[in-house]
């Protein structure tokens, strides 16, 4: 197998050449506004040469849209559940700015489900198409439809979609049983986010496929996503929503492959901030709680990350010793000390104390005698502090540093048995997207079965999607299994959750 | 009477959550819609109870649920406005207000919407002066009033009014059931009581100690002082310990979330470590194993920097906490009120003793 994984950073466009499991090549090239010119030039110079299998793409663009509120579709938010859940419509508590460039109108019907899978009640379909109706006359070209505990039964977001599809053909139509669990504001916005999503994600895994053919790479695409997986590109671009978080996900990632450890604690230090996270079993731990999202309340699985202002470009106050976290950002090859610059910064600081080598060491030879020491000092402080809030338990854990300014990252922590450097570090996440598999999900209520048979039953079907979705049926291995008995429910009903994941079958 | 406007429901929605003690659902939905309803132009009204007169009706409301479900359905307040209009055909006589039955949590909330729905005011009081998981647990039940009629609806149009029971556990039973068949969970008007009953047995000023307490932590925050002092001043409180959280224990039996949480001592309690339990809401706080507050005394886990309330379903290891702990309502410290509310109605086998004796 030989893989290409790219990670388009806000910076730098990293590029890593994969094959039997062993890394050929990383390069850099500065990312463009386009997205699509970094990654050609990138390529150019990894000249991954003939027999390419894959390549896997992680970028941040869409998450950045709703960051910037840019390039966003005006969506139109179907409610299927009234007359419950309407005193709360859709777009309720979004910023502003965002609502207004994104709320196409609110539509609520009755219908949906209880928590038991009967019906609340059923669905209004003549409702359903009077919306259609107005949603059309409006212009609408995308729309969310979140139904009454859908994440148990799919059933009327299907029947709904189907119904705006005959007349809205060309829209893009998010349910959002496929997009989140529980909680329906969260599960709806996170429906909203990703319809007004799906127009730029399209045209944009349109011209990375474009970019990728123009270099005479005959491969598959794949773009990663928030758990450490990727999806063909062709799913990729109608759910933008699961790559909201695939940066830090993939550097996680990398870093376990690139160190061949499965549990640890991961810090990628870049320009600005440092990222901690814990992996278990290889991935990252993802967060249980609320995620915003340009301010927009979702429940997207993401990695549980604690983010502080450190980084290698950080502001340094030579009086106090203060670090970050303003930083000098992209800025630091010109600014800092070390590079002929004025600004001192956690780099300066860094190369006065010895701990690496780069610029002219004799512009920060006449920093003041104490101050390396004291801003180190800080520095250790906060990396202790912070390993020790991602720790799920007590106990010393190893620490993997990787990223740019993984030399801010002292040897000997509290709180931490070692700290390990990998070579390719300061590529991790591209490694991370050139190493990722495919992922099977099943999460359903099962009635009148044990626990292990309700296991094995949600398991065979997560392996037939994950094989649906391009994996190789013999490498397929459970990385989660949670039951949660479900109250109140004759037949001992329990809600499963399963996800399976192997690696890309070869074409 | 008084009308709250925006930044009292803000202050409001922070201080029912603190005074939740980990409990009673968060305020979170109720908050938007009543950003909505003040919008669009809404009376949120609140009265002393002092200017009740003694044969006036106070409808008690509340919504009942699983925390699952709420976060699916939400809450419409309509529906408690439903509940006490089912009342008022029951018993054929009109309500001069509504009052919460806890202050504590989302219920704090859910009666000022209802109130604004019904075109009167909420009585500023309420029967638990905190959130607590049973109906039995409450000022009335303390002061053995009536626990029937009850009236509860849902979304679809079924309502029902359970006329008597035998006594407070039979209505917690009997209402869960009904409850349970309208997709768990309901709009509920508990048994009403005359202004005379409010003045007697409710704890009086409850919504504007929530107010207040919210208040003086959006005051320090913005000033970026410590919102824990600002929470102990408000409240005449105590902090127990400060700390991180380094283990947490669930387990749901028959419908309460119960368990365990520890911490670790930072700064000046170092080397100590707190031990916490909680039934949906915190109970019992022991320092290296000797208890030093217990239920009905409010025990409040708070975010260290922020003051933020956390609760007891999202409390997670490495969370830096202060707990601290604020007076109870006089009615609970009696003898018949411990019988309701102490460390024993928790399955703890202790004798309560006020953390703040001498």
């Amino acid at each position: 197998m030989r893989r290409i994984g790219i990670d388009v950073g806000g910076t730098n466009t990293d590029a890593v050449l994969i094959e039997a499991g062993r890394l050929l090549r990383s390069v850099k090239a500065p990312t463009t506004e386009d997205v699509t010119g970094g990654i050609v030039a990138a390529l150019q110079r990894l000249a991954p040469g003939p027999g390419v299998d894959a390549v896997m793409i992680g970028t941040t663009h869409f998450v950045n849209a709703v960051v910037q509120r840019r390039h966003l579709a005006r969506v139109g938010g179907l409610r299927i559940g009234a007359p419950a859940t309407v005193s709360l419509p859709a777009f309720t508590d979004w910023p502003e700015d965002l609502r207004a460039a994104v709320d196409g109108g609110f539509w609520a019907v009755a219908g949906g489900h209880d928590y038991d899978g009967r019906a609340f009640l059923p669905l209004d379909r003549a409702a359903v198409e009077a919306a259609g109706l107005e949603m059309r006359a409006r212009g609408l070209r995308a729309v969310a439809v979140t139904a009454l505990f859908s994440p148990l039964t799919g059933e009327h977001e299907r029947e709904a979609a189907e119904i705006l599809g005959r007349i809205l053909p060309d829209a893009a139509i998010t349910c959002s049983h496929e997009v989140g669990g529980i909680g329906l504001l969260e599960r709806e916005n996170g429906a909203l986010l990703n319809a007004a999503l799906v127009p730029l994600a399209a045209a944009t895994v349109r011209r990375f496929e474009a970019a990728i053919a123009a270099l005479g790479i005959a491969a598959p695409l794949y773009l990663t996503q928030n758990d450490g997986t990727v999806t063909d590109a062709r799913r990729a671009a109608r759910f933008p929503v699961f790559s909201f978080a695939c940066g830090p996900t993939n550097s996680m990632r990398g870093a376990a492959w690139l160190s061949g450890l499965r549990d640890a604690v991961v810090v990628d230090v870049g320009g600005t901030t440092a990222d901690f996270g814990h992996l278990r079993g290889g991935f990252p731990r993802e967060a249980n709680a609320v995620v915003q999202v340009g301010g927009v309340r979702t429940l997207f699985r993401m990695p549980d990350l604690v983010s502080i202002g450190l980084g290698g470009g950080s502001l340094v106050d030579a009086a106090t010793g203060e670090v970050g976290p303003r930083s000098v950002g992209y800025r630091l090859t010109s600014e800092a000390l070390v590079f002929g610059g004025e600004t001192l910064t956690a780099t300066d600081v860094a190369v006065a104390a010895g701990l690496v080598a780069l610029g002219d060491a004799a512009r920060v030879r006449d920093l003041p005698p104490d101050l390396p020491e004291r801003v180190m000092a800080r520095i250790r402080a906060r990396i202790e502090e912070h390993v020790d809030r991602v720790k799920t338990a007590a106990g010393d854990v190893t620490l993997i540093a990787v990223g740019g300014g993984a030399f801010l990252v002292p040897d000997r922590l509290a709180g931490v048995a070692r700290v390990l450097r990998v070579p390719h570090g300061d590529c991790a996440n591209a490694v991370g997207a050139a190493i990722a598999q495919v992922s099977g999900e099943v999460d359903q209520i099962y009635q009148g079965l044990s626990r292990e048979q309700a296991i094995a039953a949600a398991r065979r079907l997560a392996e037939a999607r994950a094989e649906a979705a391009g994996a190789a049926p013999g490498t397929l291995s459970l990385v989660e299994a949670e039951d949660m008995p479900v109250a109140y429910l004759p037949g001992n009903a329990m809600r499963v959750r399963v996800k399976v994941v192997g690696d890309i079958a070869a074409a | 009477m008084r009308r709250l406007g925006p930044s009292d429901i803000e202050a409001l929605a922070t201080g029912a959550w603190i005074l939740g003690t980990g409990g009673g659902g968060s305020p979170y939905h109720a908050l938007l819609e009543l950003r909505r309803l003040l919008a669009q132009g809404a009376e949120i009204r609140v009265l002393d109870p002092a200017a009740l007169a003694d044969d006036d009706l106070v409808a008690v409301v509340s919504i009942q649920g699983a925390p699952l479900v709420i976060q699916e359905r939400l809450v419409d307040s309509r529906l408690i406005a439903r509940a006490v209009r089912v009342m008022e055909e029951h018993l054929g006589r009109r309500f001069r207000a509504v009052m919460p039955v806890e202050i504590g949590g989302m219920n704090g909330l859910q009666p000022l919407l209802a109130a604004a729905h019904l075109g009167i005011p909420a009585v500023d009081a309420d029967a638990m002066g905190r959130a607590f998981p049973e109906a039995q647990m409450t000022t009335f039940a303390v002061g053995a009033l009536s626990p029937a009629p009850l009236s509860t609806v849902d979304p679809r149009g079924n309502e029902a009014v359970v006329t008597r029971v035998a006594d407070w556990p039979w209505m917690e039973r009997l209402s869960r059931r009904i409850c349970t068949e309208f997709g768990s969970i309901a709009a509920t008007c508990k048994a009403p009581r005359t202004g005379a009953e409010v003045k007697r047995w409710a704890i009086a000023g409850t919504t504007s100690r929530a107010i207040a307490l919210g208040r003086a932590v959006h005051a320090a925050r913005a000033a970026h002082a410590d919102p824990i002092a600002a929470v102990l001043a408000a409240e005449r409180g105590r902090r127990l310990f400060a700390g991180k959280i380094v283990e947490v224990e669930r387990r749901t039996t028959t419908g309460f979330l119960r368990g365990r949480a520890e911490v670790e001592g930072l700064g000046e309690d170092r080397g100590a470590r707190l031990a916490l339990a909680f039934q949906n809401e915190w109970t019992l706080a022991a320092r290296d194993g000797e208890p030093c507050a217990m239920t009905p005394e409010l025990i409040c886990v708070l975010d260290s920097d922020s003051g933020e309330a956390i609760g007891t379903e999202t409390v997670r290891y490495g969370q830096r906490v202060t707990v601290i702990v604020l007076p109870a309502a006089e009615i609970f410290l009696t003898e018949r009120g411990l019988a309701h509310v102490g460390p024993r109605a928790f399955g703890h086998d202790l004798d309560f003793r006020s953390a703040f004796a001498a």
